[in-house]
């Protein structure tokens, strides 16, 4: 909301400078977004009068004016069409200087002499663009006067931005009563009188929908001359607010607008036929707009028709058909009050958002509807002609109150200062509320009919809160209890996880929950996740399934920049499934690409591969103390099948480790290898909490294995083998070499283990541990064809 | 004697031209070894008349004492020799880069909100998550912003379908711990937030960090004061200026818009405050008895505050970050400034 300060201070006028009054209702919760001058600087014009007009006597599109500014009388050379003589006009005199500072000489055209300029609008500021011709005054307009002051140009503009539940302040009224409220300050209205009623035609007005519309008031007003022109202070008014001038009955509504609040219309009376009915529109029906939009329009939406059909959508915008045009001679004014619930989210599912129905789905006020008719009318009877009939009303006015209960526990309750009784009563009653006196400290508080958003006691709170200034009110502590809050020792802090990455190396990435669709698909490609209705762009339509495809694009990103080391993590949601069958799970997810180490003196070179990223993981698992997560060869349709993992922790699958496969790494553009994982977040969190066992006092028995077998056998069958036959008393094993090469047959390796035995309670004896081991070796030999190497 | 005493010297001459100490150790047993040349001269003492036994006997270990020494004294001389030259050929380049790999490091908008939440667990609070895909009646409806509630266009949300959306804030997180938890509640919730609005201050994605508070006796007093001290200790600054400008959220009421003194110009007016000197950080309220009533909070027992902030900005204000899109560019560059 735009308002001119010169325009406020009519209303009510504190002592306080323009930024002191803009603080102020900035501190009041009305926000102050920005302070800009009426119009730019310009100076040395003045109203003056065309004395004379004279063809050029060398050019023909050019006039030679005689123009009397009031003290002296001088020759001006003018190009503009529509200059006649008894003209007022703007005029910049020798020495003037207008915006862009644009300097005002003496000069010769065509051999004539010419001292000052005849103004047009925008010469001045006063309208975008180009204007069509000078700016011609009002005969009213005193000959010599100083042009700024005579209009009033050293104003200020300033704009709220009002919050959705201050509709009430979307008017000079509204502001003012908010200034006279802080100031404590009377606010005085212009004086409003009805035209004279000198007609007696009525229209005829069936109200049936008075739960959305309780009130319509219309008037019929013939012989209106729509070609007058609009004053120039109205018009002045109306672009300090942001609004164009149109014609005068399109202005004077807008003027009304600004001035009360109150939304109003006006109908080519001429274009209805019949009668006005207010009523729900019906399936089917459909309107051509002012703006030239055609909808079809929905049975949840209030309109106004006539016999024949669809006049306007009530409350939000006129119908192209019943619009004022420049032939209408008479007009149908509308004023009506429709309930925010009416009119609220209507606009929007129209695709629309204009004056009216952003007022009207914050609420206009019902106890003024009245007042904007005769105002309205009387403007433009003023300034438009035409003979006004009487007002005509359909519905009426509830003047029952909201009454709210209010005690002074409750206010210190929740403000946590008790408000003196009397401060109460009096910001309240500043703000237009009836405050009865219950008796111990309890009042019963009629709200004003334009505050919608007052209908509990917490939003008397709120507004005794505001008046009597948030940084006026204490600052206290909270107290609580200090009783220690349990933290589970079983799950691993996030910020002890992310330390493990960033030790690790890898440098935290946050990308969008967002992708392509394409991405997605080229990463998952029987992904199943939840599309966007109104995606900002194709880009970020799907929601992800996985982190890879999000850490993959910084990885491109960063490639594309020089960087050629790279590692990222991510955690965040992941979603899988249909809306209805959705699982929004947490994953934490990573990247390795380029070389294992980063260039050093050292030589310690190559690329990373498989067992660089399954290292990490182990790292991560290894957090968790005692758990066992086990890797299991396994295909995912975006690893490369020879150098993918599944991760299983017990039997349940938790996440995947592997290279990316080389038909998308290639597809990408990539050069080298790119490691992920992607690991379940709750999973990876879940810590194994320490239990003591005893420690063996006891030898610990050694034994070392090298056995040969087929290059496709893994590793953890055998392990899990020797598990089943090495007695109860095996406590470690470690793999200490692989081997192919000489001494070892093509397609056979050569693994090379280390087995410790370990009683708690006696020293073993060499000849059980040399049972296990035979028993090891014979059932290596029998599952997978091993023989012991010597 | 003449013989013992050109023993001694020459004796004493080899050990002086020792040059390591296995040669050393070799004149040890020539001389002074079982069968060494000076206890073969003790042997000898036999041959002697017994008168002179004793005197010769004496020169004889005084000879031995002689050499020892000599030889403990070039012994240690040799060793220093010996380690001085192993220090010399073992010195390195002290300057030269060590063998570790480097550190990566955590984002700028995760060590924000770790900070975020540390101040608040620190003081009794706890971290609540929920889920990015949120349900009409979480994210609007029990926050007290009903369908067509102009207040929603502030919110320019993304949508799935009728009723299902992309979260809009961390809200709905306190309306489902309210939901499934007795009072008191002391709550942050930090997390992904989504706005379908794009431009050079508006991520389509963005984190906020949501707290709140329910308790019996808690009034806008105690709001103002842990914000407050939540601004100063996050900006690290004692007399940090705070303001609370009243405006509106459905959810609270009353409710504050939170301005600090601008950290970058500590007032005067900078790019950065709009030359205003303040700075919008936050907004915050009293819980709105409608949202009470939603989450099933009983509101004439209970009273509580809320408050929210964008880690974005705060980060941005924090480390003098500016531009918004930076964030989710995850340019290494950027980000290891961070480590």
């Amino acid at each position: 909301m735009k308002v001119s300060e010169k325009w406020l201070r009519e209303w009510v006028s504190p002592a306080l400078d323009t930024q002191a009054l803009a603080d102020q209702i900035t501190m009041a919760g009305l926000e102050v977004d920005g302070i800009e001058p009426a119009c730019p600087a310009f100076s040395g014009v003045v109203v003056a009068h065309v004395v004379e007009v004279s063809p050029h006597p060398d050019a023909d599109k050019l006039n030679v004016c005689q123009v009397d500014t009031g003290s002296e009388r001088v020759q001006v050379v003018c190009g503009a069409r529509n200059i006649a003589s008894g003209q007022r006009i703007a005029f910049a005199t020798v020495g003037a200087v207008l915006p862009g500072d644009f300097k005002i000489k003496k000069a010769k055209l065509r051999g004539v002499e010419s001292r000052g300029m005849v103004c047009a609008a925008s010469e001045l500021g006063l309208e975008e663009g180009s204007s069509d011709g000078i700016l011609v005054l009002p005969e009213t307009a005193p000959v010599g006067e100083d042009f700024r002051t005579w209009l009033e140009l050293d104003d200020s503009v300033i704009e709220v931005d009002l919050t959705p539940n201050r509709g009430d302040c979307l008017s000079v009224r509204g502001i003012a009563r908010e200034v006279g409220v802080l100031n404590r300050l009377g606010v005085t209205a212009p004086e409003m009188a009805d035209a004279p009623t000198t007609l007696d035609e009525r229209p005829t007005v069936e109200l049936a929908a008075t739960d959305l519309c309780p009130h319509y008031l219309s008037r019929i007003v013939k012989g209106v001359d729509v070609s007058a022109p609009t004053p120039l202070w109205m018009q002045e008014r109306l672009r300090r607010a942001g609004l164009r001038s149109i014609d005068i009955v399109v202005d004077v509504t807008n003027y009304v607008l600004l001035e009360l609040g109150q939304p109003l219309h006006a109908f080519d009376f001429e274009a209805i036929s019949g009668g006005i009915q207010i009523r729900r529109a019906q399936a089917g029906e459909s309107l051509e707009l002012l703006g030239g939009q055609k909808v079809d329009l929905r049975d949840d939406t209030l309109i106004i028709a006539d016999d024949s059909g669809p006049l306007a959508i009530a409350g939000i915008m006129g119908g192209a058909s019943s619009g004022v045009t420049e032939n209408t001679a008479s007009v149908l004014l509308e004023a009506a009050f429709f309930t925010p619930l009416a009119i609220a989210g209507r606009a929007r599912s129209y695709g629309l958002h204009t004056d009216a129905s952003h007022r009207f789905e914050r609420g206009v006020d019902p106890g003024q509807t009245e007042q904007a008719m005769m105002r309205a009318s009387s403007l433009l009877v003023q300034y438009a002609g035409g003979q006004a009939g009487p007002i005509v009303s359909a519905g009426g006015r509830d003047e029952t109150a909201r009454v709210i209960e209010l005690s002074a526990e409750r206010i210190e309750r929740t403000l946590g200062v008790a408000l003196p009784e009397w401060e109460v009563v009096d910001i309240l009653t500043r703000l237009g509320m009836t405050v009865h006196a219950e008796g111990n400290a309890q009042w019963r508080v009629d709200v004003p009919s334009w505050r919608f958003d007052i209908s509990i006691d917490a939003d008397l709170i709120e507004e005794l809160a505001r008046v009597y200034g948030y940084n006026n009110m204490p600052v206290r502590h909270p107290a609580m209890d200090m009783a220690p809050v349990v933290r589970n020792e079983a799950i691993i802090s996030d910020r002890t996880l992310r330390d493990r990455l960033v030790d690790l190396g890898y440098q935290e990435a946050i990308t969008y929950s967002f992708i392509s669709s394409e991405l997605q698909h080229q990463f998952h490609p029987d992904a199943v996740s939840p599309e966007l209705l109104n995606p900002i762009s194709s880009d970020m339509a799907v929601m992800r399934s996985t982190l890879w495809p999000g850490l993959i694009k910084t990885l491109q990103h960063n490639l594309n920049r020089q960087q050629s080391r790279v590692r990222l993590f991510e955690i965040g949601q992941v979603f899988n499934g249909s809306l209805d069958a959705l699982s929004q799970d947490k994953r934490l997810g990573g990247l390795i690409y380029g070389s294992r180490h980063p260039e050093d003196w050292f030589n310690r070179s190559g690329e990373v591969d498989f067992f660089d990223i399954k290292a990490d993981v182990e790292a991560i698992m290894a957090l968790g103390g005692e758990r066992q997560w086990r890797f299991v060869q396994c295909e995912h349709s975006t690893l490369h099948p020879g150098q993918s993992a599944q991760i299983l922790d017990g039997e349940t699958p938790i996440g995947w480790v592997g290279a990316l496969h080389p038909s998308i790494t290639q597809a990408l553009g990539l050069k080298s290898n790119v490691f992920v994982f992607e690991l379940d977040y709750s999973s990876v969190t879940m810590r194994h909490v320490p239990s003591f066992e005893p420690l063996s006092r006891y030898p610990e028995v050694r034994r070392d294995l090298a056995i040969v077998v087929d290059e496709r056998v893994v590793l953890s069958d055998i392990t899990d083998a020797i598990a089943t036959v090495a007695g109860e008393w095996l406590v470690d094993w470690r793999l200490f070499d692989v081997y192919q090469g000489k001494g070892v047959e093509p397609g056979n390796k050569s693994l090379a283990i280390g087995l410790t035995w370990q009683h708690p309670s006696r020293t073993l004896n060499d000849d059980e541990v040399s049972q296990w081991v035979s028993a090891i070796v014979e059932t290596l030999e029998d599952r997978f064809e091993a023989s012991l190497r010597r | 004697m003449d013989q013992l005493s050109s023993l001694v010297t020459e004796a004493e001459r080899a050990i002086e031209e020792a040059g390591d100490v296995q040669s050393l150790d070799a004149l040890r047993v020539h001389y002074l070894g079982k069968k060494g040349e000076l206890t073969a001269q003790l042997k000898t003492l036999g041959k002697l008349p017994a008168e002179d036994r004793p005197k010769a006997g004496e020169a004889i270990n005084k000879a031995k004492q002689t050499l020892s020494t000599r030889i403990d004294e070039k012994k240690q001389t040799l060793e220093s020799a010996a380690l001085n030259e192993r220090l010399a050929s073992e010195r390195v380049d002290v300057t030269l880069p060590g063998r570790s790999g480097p550190q990566g490091g955590l984002h700028p908008v995760t060590k924000t909100l770790e900070r975020i939440e540390n101040l608040f667990t620190h003081i009794g609070y706890s971290v609540a998550e929920g889920p990015e895909i949120e349900d009409d009646f979480h994210n609007f409806e029990a926050l007290n912003i009903p369908s067509h509630h102009p207040a929603r266009a502030m919110h320019d949300t993304f949508y799935f379908d009728a009723s299902r959306l992309l979260r809009t804030h961390t809200s709905p997180v306190q309306i489902r711990t309210m939901a499934s938890q007795e009072p008191p509640v002391r709550i942050v919730c930090p997390g992904r937030v989504y706005r379908c609005d794009s431009d050079l201050t508006h991520s389509p994605m963005f984190h906020q960090v949501e707290g709140l508070l329910v308790d019996e006796n808690v009034s806008f007093a105690d709001l103002k004061g842990t914000v407050e001290a939540f601004l100063r200790a996050f900006f690290e600054k004692d007399e940090l200026d705070v303001r609370f400008r009243p405006s509106y959220f459905p959810f609270t009421e009353p409710s504050a818009e939170v301005d600090v003194q601008c950290v970058m110009c500590l007032g005067d007016g900078c790019r950065v405050c709009s030359h205003t000197g303040w700075l919008e950080v936050m907004g915050c309220g009293m819980v709105h008895p409608e949202v009470f009533r939603h989450a099933g909070v009983d509101a004439s027992r209970f009273s509580g505050f809320a408050f929210g902030m964008g880690a974005e900005r705060l980060a941005m204000l924090r480390y003098g970050v500016n531009d918004l899109r930076l964030f989710f560019e995850n340019d290494l560059r950027f980000l290891r400034q961070f480590q």
